[in-house]
């Protein structure tokens, strides 16, 4: 899970990483009295998750409260590359002497963790990395050991913090660690980590991505989800313990395991090239189970997203068995009723496939087409998608 | 031959008196794997009667170890208990250990991983894999065994339904060894190492590499291959549809920016000389080509 900034920044606070955290309104009005508290002139800055806000204009500075209130109302509602505005924070502004960069994050290829930092902040990393690899020290991490005061000071040697700022770093160092390894992030990333013009450092903006998988151990975790911002299928689905991802197009997508999943998303927009340019729906794994109840969640979620036209249901029967997701499918529609009501094409290979294939053919389901092969399957589906758009 | 796991593997089972457990033991016992013992603390002395054999369930793995001689470990435990059931496996001494855990946390991953590395280097299969089968000797996980026969194809994928897949596709060829490495940001195996283990495999002829979205492992794997295997490779990647930002199943399924995407690995894995299906089976039929 992404957290917002306001989240990266409360995690920050608890773990003791020098931070201003301001307040956060959820309507323009609000934006007056946190002004107020923050002696009037403040910085207002949209909570989404997603870079770039700056550039967006959604990250603008107020004289006074009554400006805080009409910038609040500028930014709140905003779309930032697809994301709602939903809340501001309202922060003091800050007297900034230098930028710099600064992240944990997961070394997927060395298998361990690495810092990566930099005395040239403010600016995309991946630009640094590409005008002056130079200025960019890459620290890596031993998972046994961590962050402790002699690889704070390695990381901080390696990036090049001023003499001066070195003792004050090492600390910064060892508490972001602290928000990575025991709040079990994937990535803590602050850009910039200002040096401000009193001569301390402060986490001006931060970037928390939260291991999902490590939930169990963190259940104060849960107050971070936005639920409001999530789209209403996918909060369905996550509800019902369903793995789905909504897309953009007209062809909804049943599958078990992730990777046939992806597969097939792929497999239906070739087919599509060829039938309008229709494209999948979504990502919907079900995992080995398929059983009825979770195929009818599935359908239901599917059929509830007026963009499909069409709906591939594609499965192996590696550990199920065919003759179970047959099963499935037909007592789902029967569950769902009057709600099916789109064509539905079935691909089943694997185990037990003659018994699912004569189960679905002794319902004799109106809706139902059987294709042998996944390739001829997702075409058939795309073709129906384009022939009903 | 086959790659890491043969008919003289000594498999073990964590977890075996648990559900998933126990039902994928049977599986195995039936796929004709030698499983000597299943390891559930707390229950030292019980035994298991599954159709075909009788296991014993031993306390720890060091007492399986000492009693069976077992030299492959699969986990089953749950999530919570995935790390130390991996460092009681490294601390017995078992050289291969396979993991087919769901969502372990990638810090615990990272962990035992870095722990295994610094005891001298258990193999780790895993986590969130579906184990690895080496058709007609021994199969260490949940891969479907009656999927296709042995043959002299090798399979390395991220994916565990798409490993079946190709299984199905290729199933009058038969494979050597199927492994299925897991899509997770952290693996204890990675394409690269079953690469060069299928390179060194008298049985293996060709290999089938899948890969999918997230991270920069085909990149790697791109790299290595065009330096150090001489066997021929194909390719399949799964995503070219995934919309950034978002993580399809798998943890480490994921496009971040321009990076980790399917289309990269495509190019880059071509530009190693390795041919790429748009589809499963469109990959399939290269190795069909191939073999002809």
């Amino acid at each position: 899970m992404d957290l917002m900034e306001y989240q990266a920044k409360q995690l920050f606070s608890k773990h003791g990483v020098p931070v201003s955290m301001g307040t956060v309104v959820e309507n323009a009005e609000d934006a007056r009295a946190a002004a107020e508290t923050l002696g009037g002139r403040v910085v207002v800055k949209a909570q989404v998750k997603v870079g770039g806000r700056g550039k967006a204009g959604g990250v603008k500075v107020a004289e006074d409260p009554d400006d805080a209130v009409a910038k609040a109302g500028q930014i709140l509602g905003m779309d930032i590359k697809g994301h709602t505005v939903h809340r501001v924070l309202v922060a003091p502004t800050a007297d900034i002497a230098e930028e710099y960069y600064f992240s944990y994050l997961v070394d997927r290829a060395a298998r361990q963790y690495l810092c990566i930092a930099s005395t040239e902040g403010g600016v995309e990393i991946e630009v640094t990395a590409h005008e002056n690899p130079d200025a960019i020290a890459r620290v890596g991490i031993d998972p046994l050991v961590g962050v402790d005061d002699a690889k704070a000071r390695e990381i901080v040697e390696a990036t090049g913090f001023d003499a001066g700022l070195a003792d004050e770093a090492v600390e910064v160092a060892k508490s972001l660690w602290k928000v990575f390894v025991e709040e079990d992030a994937s990535l803590v990333e602050v850009n910039p980590l200002v040096k401000l013009t009193n001569g301390h450092l402060d986490a001006l903006d931060g970037k928390v991505t939260l291991d999902d998988n490590a939930d169990f151990r963190h259940t104060d975790h849960a107050a971070f989800e936005d639920r409001a911002a999530a789209d209403p299928l996918e909060a369905e689905a996550k509800e019902k313990g369903l793995n789905y991802v909504k897309l953009d197009g007209e062809v909804g997508i049943i599958g078990n395991g992730a990777g046939l999943v992806m597969s097939t998303l792929d497999v239906v927009a070739y087919a599509g090239e060829k039938h309008g340019g229709v494209k999948p729906a979504n990502f919907l794994d079900i995992g080995g189970g398929a059983s009825a109840e979770v195929m009818a969640d599935g359908l239901h979620i599917i059929v509830g997203d007026p963009q499909v036209r069409s709906v591939f249901v594609n499965v192996f029967g590696g550990i199920t068995s065919c003759d179970a997701v047959a099963n499935g499918i037909v007592s789902a529609l029967r569950m769902l009723g009057d709600e099916a009501d789109k064509p539905l094409v079935v691909r089943l290979d694997g185990n037990n496939v003659e018994e699912g294939r004569r189960i679905l053919d002794e319902a004799g389901h109106p809706l139902v087409t059987m294709v042998d092969t996944m390739d001829g399957a997702a075409d058939r589906a795309a073709e129906l998608a384009a022939a009903t758009k | 031959m086959a790659i890491f796991l043969t008919e003289s593997s000594k498999v073990i089972v964590q977890g075996m008196t648990g559900s998933e457990g126990s039902k994928h033991t049977q599986r195995m016992l039936d796929s004709g794997t030698n499983v000597v013992g299943g390891v559930t603390p707390g229950k030292a002395g019980q035994s298991v009667d599954f159709t075909g054999a009788t296991v014993a369930v031993y306390g720890s793995v060091a007492e399986a170890v000492e009693a069976t001689g077992a030299d492959v470990s699969v986990v089953f435990v749950p999530p919570k208990f995935t790390r130390a059931a991996v460092v009681e496996s490294v601390d017995a001494g078992i050289p291969l250990i396979v993991v087919i855990t769901e969502g372990v946390p990638v810090k615990d991953t990272a962990e035992f991983f870095a722990y295994a590395q610094s005891k001298g280097g258990s193999r780790i299969i895993g986590p969130n894999c579906p184990g690895l089968i080496s058709p007609g000797k021994s199969n260490a996980g949940i891969i479907p065994a009656d999927i296709t026969k042995a043959g002299r194809v090798g399979l390395v994928s991220k994916s565990g339904t798409l490993t079946y897949q190709m299984m199905y596709e290729l199933r009058d060829f038969g494979f050597s060894s199927a492994v299925g490495i897991g899509g997770d940001p952290i693996i204890g195996t990675t394409h690269i190492d079953a690469l060069q283990a299928f390179e060194d495999d008298p049985e293996t002829d060709a290999i089938v590499m899948i890969g999918e979205i997230g991270g920069d492992a085909e990149e790697r794997a791109a790299a290595y291959i065009k330096e150090h295997i001489t066997k021929p490779v194909v390719g399949y990647v799964a995503g070219f549809t995934a919309p950034e930002g978002k993580t399809m199943g798998h943890a480490g399924a994921i496009v971040s920016g321009s990076s980790g995407t399917a289309e990269g690995k495509k190019e880059a894995l071509e530009a190693a000389g390795v041919k790429v299906g748009k589809t499963p089976s469109a990959t399939a039929q290269l190795m069909r080509d191939l073999l002809a």
